[in-house]
């Protein structure tokens, strides 16, 4: 699976009110929460991001609470892939259980700049900046994150482990 | 070899005898919870994985905190979705006013030493101060735990402070573990779990052990642990709905990293906007105009925290610049603040009691900030726009320094007052 799109660059610990402020929290509607993604931080972003870009940030991107309202709406806004030099932990799971795909990857998100074109390939980690002709390598996932991946989220793959199980 | 207090919690969950940082685990849980705003998402998700009954019943508690009891319709709604399913699933439920998630929990008894809790709620990790392997998630990852009684986990290394000396006079959890975030920073103890130990926390009650546990996340910890002594089975005894196991870490056991502290020299702390790990001495914060001040929350709203509140500012006024918001962390510690008198000091002071609610902790309600406005407030979050515009500032101390603050109309350190 290959994404490519455009790069919109943030620095360190992003947190989750900066992705999406509390005061949206009484909903859990993605399109919703969408229309408010970075709305404090960013306010351009809504406006700026088209289907397929990617968010690139240096480290902890995602810090503070526990809203998955934060990773659904990066994801419901379009965004193909968030990679970042390092992801606050909370943040790290509720993308890959939600199926946004994200990549841990320094040099990657320091080398690039704004509006550049990236593209990125899951299965390997591969991340090409196409505008800079570079090409790195973000950490893999391992294998049984993969295979979260690969079910479509944690749901889909708790879903068949209790079938296995005989417990539908 | 030997293993770490959280390694051995995490081990006995899964049935092993050993395990080590960075291994991929299935553990069972002990308790799963879910508040007002994570639990909607966590049941819509439960629905859809295809079994029709929580693992435990007992084992799932559902908190309205955040913007309960409900501050708008929408609010109203998200409440009403997860007292339906409490009642359909007979979870435990707690409803508006009753509590603070995370002073709720150990208060009831419901998370005991040597669990595993999960919580959909970053502040999880609190109950480590019970010396439980306690940490936050997201909705599905509660929504699968509540179907399966297990989730998986990477164990995280452990990361040792020792905290040195006694403590002066003021200084409280708050301030070590603002010093601490100060110290290694807001991803310093990233996807680790931190293990507070020395004379200064042995020294501590359970309530400067919860408050240093709650913060744990600010540096990006999966759980902050505290071992299990007295004190702590003081706390459990007479409270614990279940048998509990206590587990210590082992002589030889392996740190990522040891950080030793002097707290006899640390001073009440600050951290200026706009994250936790600005902190500072407030020697160096003093007379910082402010707008308001908050005592409460699942930091800073215990009973411990309201007392040296009440010290400060019983039969004084809060200053005519500024507006004080004090809100027991729940019912108990409400009602045990009106027999002490503590409310009744706190109103005539001219400060503004709430019922137990997270409110403007996360710029909910009751006490939300306009533009140009600054906050000082017990909490553990300073992000751009936490408690209202994104125009606005919270600097985080401790019961004390927000007590002094108040009454002054500006940063304050409680020395200040007394003198
Ligand atoms: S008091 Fe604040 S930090 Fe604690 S649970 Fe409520 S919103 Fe979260």
């Amino acid at each position: 699976m290959k994404l490519k799109g455009r790069v919109h660059l943030y620095g360190a610990n992003v947190d989750t009110d900066a992705i999406i402020p509390a005061r949206y929290l009484n909903t859990s509607d993605p399109a919703e929460l969408a229309k408010h993604c970075l709305e404090d931080f960013d306010p351009a972003f809504v406006g700026r991001v088209q289907p397929g870009d990617s968010i690139v940030a240096t480290s902890n991107f995602g810090c503070g609470s526990s809203r998955e309202h934060a990773p659904v709406a990066i994801k419901a806004c379009g965004v193909g892939v968030v990679v970042a030099g390092s992801f606050a932990r909370i943040f790290y799971r509720n993308a890959i259980n939600i199926g946004l795909p994200i990549l841990e990857c320094l040099p990657a998100a320091q080398e690039a700049q704004p509006g550049d074109t990236i593209e990125a390939d899951l299965a390997s980690g591969e991340i090409t900046n196409v505008t800079q002709g570079r090409t790195y390598h973000a950490q893999p996932y391992p294998e049984f994150m993969l295979e979260l991946v690969r079910a479509g989220g944690l749901v889909e793959y708790t879903r068949r482990r209790l079938a296995g199980q005989g417990r539908r | 070899m030997g293993m770490t207090l959280a390694e051995k919690i995490l081990a006995a969950h899964c049935n092993r005898r050993q395990v080590q940082p960075g291994e991929l685990v299935n553990v069972r849980v002990d308790l799963v919870l879910a508040n007002d705003i994570t639990a909607p998402l966590a049941i819509k998700e439960f629905g859809r994985v295809g079994v029709d009954r929580v693992f435990d019943p007992k084992r799932v508690v559902l908190v309205a905190d955040h913007f309960a009891p409900a501050k708008d319709i929408p609010s109203a709604g998200q409440i009403k979705m997860m007292r339906d399913f409490a009642r359909a699933q007979s979870t435990l439920f707690f409803d508006g006013g009753e509590g603070i998630e995370h002073v709720l929990l150990p208060e009831q008894g419901l998370v005991v030493p040597g669990d595993v809790a999960i919580g959909a709620d970053s502040h999880t990790c609190t109950y480590g101060a019970l010396g439980a392997f306690a940490t936050g998630m997201g909705s599905t990852d509660i929504a699968c735990a509540m179907a399966t009684g297990d989730i998986w986990m990477k164990v995280p290394p452990s990361i040792k402070l020792v905290y040195r000396g006694q403590l002066r006079p003021w200084v409280g959890g708050k301030d070590l573990i603002l010093h601490t975030i100060g110290r290694i920073g807001v991803d310093g103890a990233l996807y680790a779990a931190m293990e507070f130990t020395g004379q200064a926390v042995a020294a501590l009650s359970l309530e400067g052990r919860f408050t240093m546990a709650n913060m744990a996340i600010e540096a990006g910890a999966k759980a902050g642990l505290f071992a299990v002594d007295r004190t702590a089975l003081t706390y459990v005894k007479g409270r614990a709905q279940r048998p509990y196991t206590v587990y210590s870490s082992s002589a030889d056991a392996r740190y990522q990293a040891v950080e030793e502290f002097d707290a006899s020299a640390i001073e009440p702390q600050v951290a200026l906007p706009h994250i936790p790990s600005n902190s500072v001495p407030v020697s160096q914060a003093r007379g910082m105009p402010i707008d308001q001040v908050v005592i409460g929350s699942c930091t800073n709203g215990r009973l411990e925290d309201l007392v040296t509140a009440g010290r400060l500012m019983a039969g004084r006024k809060v200053h005519e610049k500024v507006r004080c918001i004090v809100i027991p962390g729940s019912r108990q510690v409400y009602l045990e603040a009106l027999r002490q008198g503590l409310v009744q000091a706190f109103v005539e002071s001219g400060a503004a009691v709430s019922t137990p609610t997270c409110g403007p902790c996360l710029g909910g309600y009751m006490g939300v900030l306009a533009e140009g406005e600054r906050c000082l407030s017990t909490t553990n979050r300073n992000f751009v726009g936490r408690m209202g515009s994104p125009k606005s500032e919270v600097c985080l101390a401790g019961p004390a320094v927000a007590a002094a603050s108040a009454v002054l109309g500006r940063i304050a350190s409680p020395e200040e007052l007394e003198a």
